[in-house]
């Protein structure tokens, strides 16, 4: 059980995080989300003692981390691939990291052969692939078989295949009882991993929520119509009751009623659709669309190319109902942004 | 080489009821919200794992050979040549080992690097966050890496004396002449350039940089040397400069080596224990506020 309360960490004027407040549970995995630059690995440093808090209290089971007398065996940390000499061999690395615990030798062995580097063991880490790296990194996480177990954005540049793998891995050391701790800026990894999701924008806390009750929350369902007889076609919908919005490119967005009965609709009227076809907002976007407020870093793309539903054609604020277009936040930020510049 | 597969399958024959902690397969017994404790007993960590795992950090190094294979080539190599070049006369109220002092006024350098590097590589490479996390009690790691470092230059510099003063008397010592005794040339020079070396690491873990730690050690080491030939020009600054003279790193091992009838250089000594101590202090000092 890790628990935060009222975490605060400045730096000058900027506030990297902001009076975080939230509890890791054990046994489920518990992801932690938020867009570059969100403080989630300055908050994995404060966790860890490496960053002293500006402000507020962070435990694990009710002890700071450097009143852990064996932190190895407690807790397990992936902070950054490449957070190794790299002119030490993969077998020296985790051996002076054991020594230092007080964990058995036979355990480097055992922890390299979890991981899979067991044929490099002799290599200097300085010549490992990203993903090997990032297996090392966890094979040190491994070394004191933790029970708390905490990772930094772990499949940031891995193949498929070690997704895949950092995926079992994580969900099996939960389900041993566990407390994972999975920080990413990937909804769509999490949604495969995570029970829990906490979400932290610009340090503030956004969201502390199960995986279900979000998804359940965010997956917004609408229809997408297209027809040349655009304006009967709203004015049948409208007769019929159905608010329709108009999403820019000549395509129509209908939520909370059937494709079927639109197209009964359409098809009463006697009107040609070109499309008619029923969408998924993706976790992805309801994501985006959480965070957009707190993005810190907007590459700057012309309106042209502004996603759908957000585009120039969209009438402000006019997406009805609790999920507005994603990155529509985003446009409203941006143009306030122009207004004071 | 081969790209490492991930282990689909658990890994075969664990030993004895070693948990299958990352079995990836989905086979694992666990049952969810039962928490899970760590079949590793646990102890409290003590000053003696730090010690360890410096030792593993500082052999499993390639800088560590050759900082410490130049200073021995340096120390003993050039010892050596000197040794060869004088004779038995040479050695009259001087100590046999005062070949290796040519090679030390060089090889002191190679200490100064190992000392920084010791440190201030893993600030460098990112090592530093790992080391933290596995020992949360900071002190605890930079004692560790000041004690092996220490007794690593410390026993390497005693070595390469001795080596240079015995190969030395038994080429010279023919009873001609009274040499004196090498004894105190032995503890003290090791213990001098051994000292260089602690205060480079206490520099290296407050500057956190190696290029800029080694840079204000070869500083401290050679702007005493050549300033007082500038200082001595004027009047008011001569003070200064003769102390700088009397004091400077070359000079002062000069003195514990007993040339031109030195006087053991023990308050030279105490200087360097004295500005040591005050590097490590705030080395721990800072060491403990700052952020990692």
């Amino acid at each position: 059980m890790i628990e935060l309360a009222g975490l605060t960490k400045r730096y000058g004027e900027k506030v990297a995080v902001d009076r975080l407040t939230f509890t890791v549970r054990p046994g489920i995995v518990t992801g932690f989300l938020g867009p570059n630059g969100a403080g989630k690995s300055t908050t994995m440093r404060m966790l860890l003692g490496l960053d002293h808090p500006t402000a507020g209290d962070v435990r694990i089971d009710g002890l700071h981390y450097d009143q852990l007398k064996d932190p190895m065996t407690y807790i397990g940390a992936l902070l950054d691939a490449k957070a190794m000499h790299g002119g030490r061999s993969a077998f020296n690395h985790l051996l002076c990291l054991a020594q230092s615990n007080g964990i058995p030798r036979a355990r480097v062995h055992e922890v390299l052969d979890t991981v899979g580097l067991t044929a490099v063991a002799g290599k200097k880490a300085k010549g490992f692939s990203l993903g090997m790296g990032q297996r090392l990194g966890i094979a040190g996480a491994l070394l004191g078989d933790p029970q708390i177990l905490m990772f930094d954005e772990p499949v940031n540049g891995l193949d498929p295949e070690g997704i895949h793998w950092i995926r079992n891995l994580m969900k099996g050391l939960a389900a041993q009882g566990r407390t994972v701790f999975v920080s990413s800026h990937l909804m769509s990894e999490m949604a495969l991993t995570a029970d829990h999701l906490v979400v932290i924008g610009q340090g503030r806390l956004l969201a502390d929520t199960s995986m279900a009750d979000f998804i359940r929350a965010n997956s917004r369902s609408y229809v997408r119509l297209r027809s040349p007889q655009q304006e009967r076609l709203r004015d049948v919908l409208h007769e019929a009751g159905i608010t329709v919005v108009e999403a820019g490119n000549g395509t129509l967005e209908v939520d909370g009623v059937g494709a079927d009965r639109l197209g009964e609709l359409a098809a009463g009227a006697g009107l040609v659709l070109h499309e008619l076809s029923p969408q998924q907002a993706s976790l992805e976007e309801a994501f985006m669309q959480l965070t957009a407020e707190s993005v810190e870093y907007h590459a700057h793309s012309d309106p042209a190319s502004s996603p759908p539903g957000a585009g120039p054609g969209a009438p402000s604020g006019g997406v009805s109902g609790p999920a507005p277009g994603w990155g529509e936040q985003w446009n409203q930020q941006q143009a306030r942004k122009n207004e004071g510049a | 080489m081969s790209t490492p597969h991930p282990q689909q399958a658990p890994a075969p024959v664990p030993p004895q009821g070693a948990p299958q902690q990352a079995d990836p397969s989905g086979k694992w017994q666990g049952l969810p919200g039962a928490a899970y404790t760590s079949p590793i007993p646990i102890k409290r960590t003590h000053l003696g794992n730090a010690l360890a795992s410096e030792w593993t950090k500082i052999r499993s190094v390639r800088s560590t050979m050759w900082t410490l294979g130049i200073f021995l080539l340096l120390v003993i190599g050039t010892g050596l040549a000197i040794a060869a070049n004088t004779e038995p006369r040479d050695y009259a109220d001087v100590p046999y080992t005062l070949p290796a002092f040519f090679g030390l006024i060089l090889g002191q350098i190679c200490l100064i690097t190992l000392g920084v590097l010791v440190v201030s590589s893993e600030y460098g490479t990112g090592m530093i966050r790992t080391t933290m996390t596995a020992s949360p009690q900071r002190h605890r790691v930079l004692a560790a890496k000041f004690l092996i470092f220490f007794l690593v230059a410390y026993v390497v510099s005693f070595c390469a004396i001795g080596l240079v003063g015995l190969i030395t008397s038994g080429m010279h010592e023919d009873g001609s002449v009274e040499a004196a005794p090498m004894g105190g040339t032995l503890l003290k020079g090791s213990l001098y350039v051994s000292l260089l070396g602690v205060l480079a690491l206490a520099v290296g873990a407050l500057l956190r940089h190696s290029a800029g730690a080694i840079t204000a050690m070869l500083g401290l080491v050679l702007v005493p040397a050549i300033l007082p030939a500038f200082l001595m020009i004027s009047e008011s600054m001569r003070p200064i400069g003769e102390k700088m003279l009397d004091y400077n790193a070359p000079n002062s091992l000069s003195k514990i080596f007993e040339i031109d009838g030195g006087t053991g250089g023990t308050s030279q000594l105490w200087l360097l224990i004295g500005v040591t101590a005050a590097a490590i202090v705030g080395a721990f000092i800072r060491l403990e506020a700052r952020d990692v």
